[in-house]
């Protein structure tokens, strides 16, 4: 490669934009698991190319079953996941979708490298003996830059700490060159740092015209980052832009009594006669706050930056 | 005295036998760098138990013995993943009712008719007395199950470090599990002749365990491992001619002597360079 473009500015997507655009598309999606309990219930939302969509609901909603919907991994009893176009399956043959584990789903103890785990995402790639071109070495190298994670990409996974762990996932991720990403919960056990690195690392993908889906319990950063919000409770409740759709209203049907619930008005707020309160919704990790005069419609505010409660 | 170390060499049962198992070991050593990291190492203990009626059954028939022991190994794991499925047993009180019971069948089989095969070669291995047709049957499955192994070692590492990874390249892990799943029975069938059904366990544990305390690369434990494997099953089937032992005793004898040394002496996950560690951060501090 004569042109050498720098690493903010590679992008992966472009090469194929042309047959395929990163789009999700859930139709009806129903699935039941065999002991009878049906997880999702007549899912839908659809996300088009250069989104960022934040996934939220309580434990047991059915963020995990959308997601192994998508992935493949449960067959829907009713209704359909579309990836670019395409089936999962044929979306997971071309190299389309990437997905970011939680960390408790990952053998920290596994001897591989940072190296290894990043080349991982490069076999989809690779002839059937998966041996790496030059091609492949590069678009490493490029990854573990991007994250940052260069200097420590001969240690083992396992003694890396946890936005390092994050990090070395989000570069496989890179590699892969995935057009649609799934993130499962990035934010937890992450130090702030990367926690704003992989928002920032999200938003360039986003302007690349990647498309991500990511779950998080971490409502205070929803609005920071996600320009569309799936809230789901057995089902999908609402889908739209963040704006219309993560609201006081939809939040509260989402988590039911779950949330801790805060108000703050009149007096206890303000020393004038202001009629705007402070509402406070969180479920234990960030809060998210709305500001404003009317208890269900107010905005949330940006920020939620006041850390655990 | 060297003349007399290379008697064994003279011997064409002796050189065959010393082939033979470093094929053997060496292909158990493979699938070992896989069993371990997923928990699932007494599988191997329950394949290599179950294919006994199977063995007996087959020279009784006068069948090769693979067709016998590959139809038990395979009746046990589906009777495994029936009980499992069907109660709410835990998996070890599944794994060790399923498999007692055909290593009991296999054993009455044998006790009834005397003549056909000798309960002492299927449990402890008789790689000394083996046959010139049961040793090209073993020749066969550990070359076929190498080349697999060889081919597709790296989806196998990937389906078992991140099954979600692994589909989302296009992979599909059932397959390549029961693909797994397959070889390690076939490697069981080959092992039964050189170790016996009692020490199958520690061919597809024992150097895996021992390699993984020295490397933190794959790839690395992979060839250690095999290497391990291959060459304590040589040097334990040469070590034999001279102590006129059990051939599978002294290769997992030597197998532990090495895990030991790694125990304690591996530079880096070893119990002496962790003390070392600790102590040189006590004195840090």
């Amino acid at each position: 490669m004569a042109f050498d473009a720098s690493p903010m500015l590679r992008a992966g997507p472009e090469r194929r934009s042309e047959d395929l655009a990163a789009s999700l598309c859930v139709r009806g999606l129903t699935v039941t698991y065999p002991n009878g309990n049906t997880a999702l219930r007549d899912a839908s939302f659809e996300l088009a190319p250069g989104t960022i969509c934040g996934l939220v609901g309580v434990n047991g909603s059915g963020k995990s079953t959308l997601f192994k919907a998508i992935m493949g991994f449960v067959t829907p009893s009713a209704g359909e996941v579309r990836i670019a176009g395409l089936s999962t399956r044929d979306a997971q043959k071309r190299n389309v979708v990437a997905y970011v584990p939680q960390s408790e789903d990952v053998d920290w103890n596994f001897p591989v490298l940072v190296e290894d785990v990043v080349m991982m995402g490069r076999y989809g790639h690779m002839g059937f003996l998966r041996i790496p071109s030059a091609e492949d070495r590069r678009k490493v190298d490029v990854a573990l830059e991007r994250v940052g994670m260069t200097n420590f990409r001969k240690r083992q996974i396992g003694e890396l700490s946890g936005g390092q762990k994050k990090r070395v996932f989000l570069a496989r991720a890179l590699a892969q060159e995935g057009l649609v990403i799934l993130l499962d919960e990035p934010f937890t056990g992450v130090d702030v740092k990367t926690e704003e690195a992989i928002i920032t690392l999200m938003r360039e993908l986003k302007a690349q015209g990647h498309l991500m889906l990511v779950s998080t319990h971490n409502l205070g950063s929803v609005p920071d980052f996600c320009d569309q919000v799936v809230l789901v409770l057995r089902t999908v409740l609402a889908a739209g832009p963040t704006a219309e759709t993560f609201t006081q209203a939809n939040l509260e049907r989402a988590f039911g009594g779950v949330l801790r619930h805060f108000r703050l008005e009149g007096s206890a707020l303000h020393d004038d006669d202001d009629r705007r309160g402070v509402t406070v919704l969180t479920d234990d990790e960030r809060p998210v706050v709305f500001y404003g005069r009317r208890k269900t419609s107010d905005q949330p505010l940006p920020g939620g930056k006041g850390g655990k409660p | 005295m060297i003349g007399e170390l290379l008697v064994p060499f003279e011997y064409n049962y002796m050189v065959k036998a010393m082939w033979v198992c470093a094929l053997v070991g060496g292909m158990c050593a493979f699938l070992s760098a896989f069993l371990m990291l997923k928990g699932w190492s007494l599988m191997g203990d329950a394949l290599a138990h179950s294919i006994v009626p199977g063995v007996a059954g087959a020279y009784l028939l006068k069948l090769p013995y693979a067709a016998g022991a590959f139809l038990t190994g395979l009746l046990a794991a589906l009777g495994m993943a029936f009980v499992r499925q069907q109660t709410r047993l835990r998996e070890d009180a599944v794994i060790g009712l399923v498999f007692t019971s055909f290593f009991a069948a296999g054993l009455l089989l044998v006790s009834i008719n005397p003549t056909s095969v000798n309960v002492q070669s299927i449990v402890l291995g008789n790689i000394l007395g083996i046959s010139d047709e049961d040793a090209l049957q073993v020749v066969v499955i550990s070359v076929v199950t190498l080349a697999v192994l060889l081919l597709t070692w790296k989806d196998l590492m990937v389906v078992f470090f991140d099954e979600s990874h692994a589909r989302a390249i296009g992979l599909n892990p059932t397959r390549l599990k029961v693909l797994f799943f397959t070889l390690l029975s076939a490697a069981t069938v080959a092992a039964l002749q050189t170790v016996g059904a009692c020490l199958v366990i520690a061919m597809v544990v024992t150097p895996g365990a021992t390699a993984y305390l020295l490397s933190d690369r794959f790839q690395t434990l992979l060839l250690v491992a095999t290497a391990l494997g291959a060459a304590t099953s040589f040097i334990g089937a040469y070590i034999s001619f001279f102590l006129d032992g059990a051939t599978g005793g002294v290769i997992v004898t030597l197998q532990t002597l090495i895990f030991l040394a790694a125990f304690y002496f591996a530079p880096k996950h070893g119990v002496l360079a962790s003390r070392r560690r600790a102590a040189s951060q006590g004195a840090g501090s």
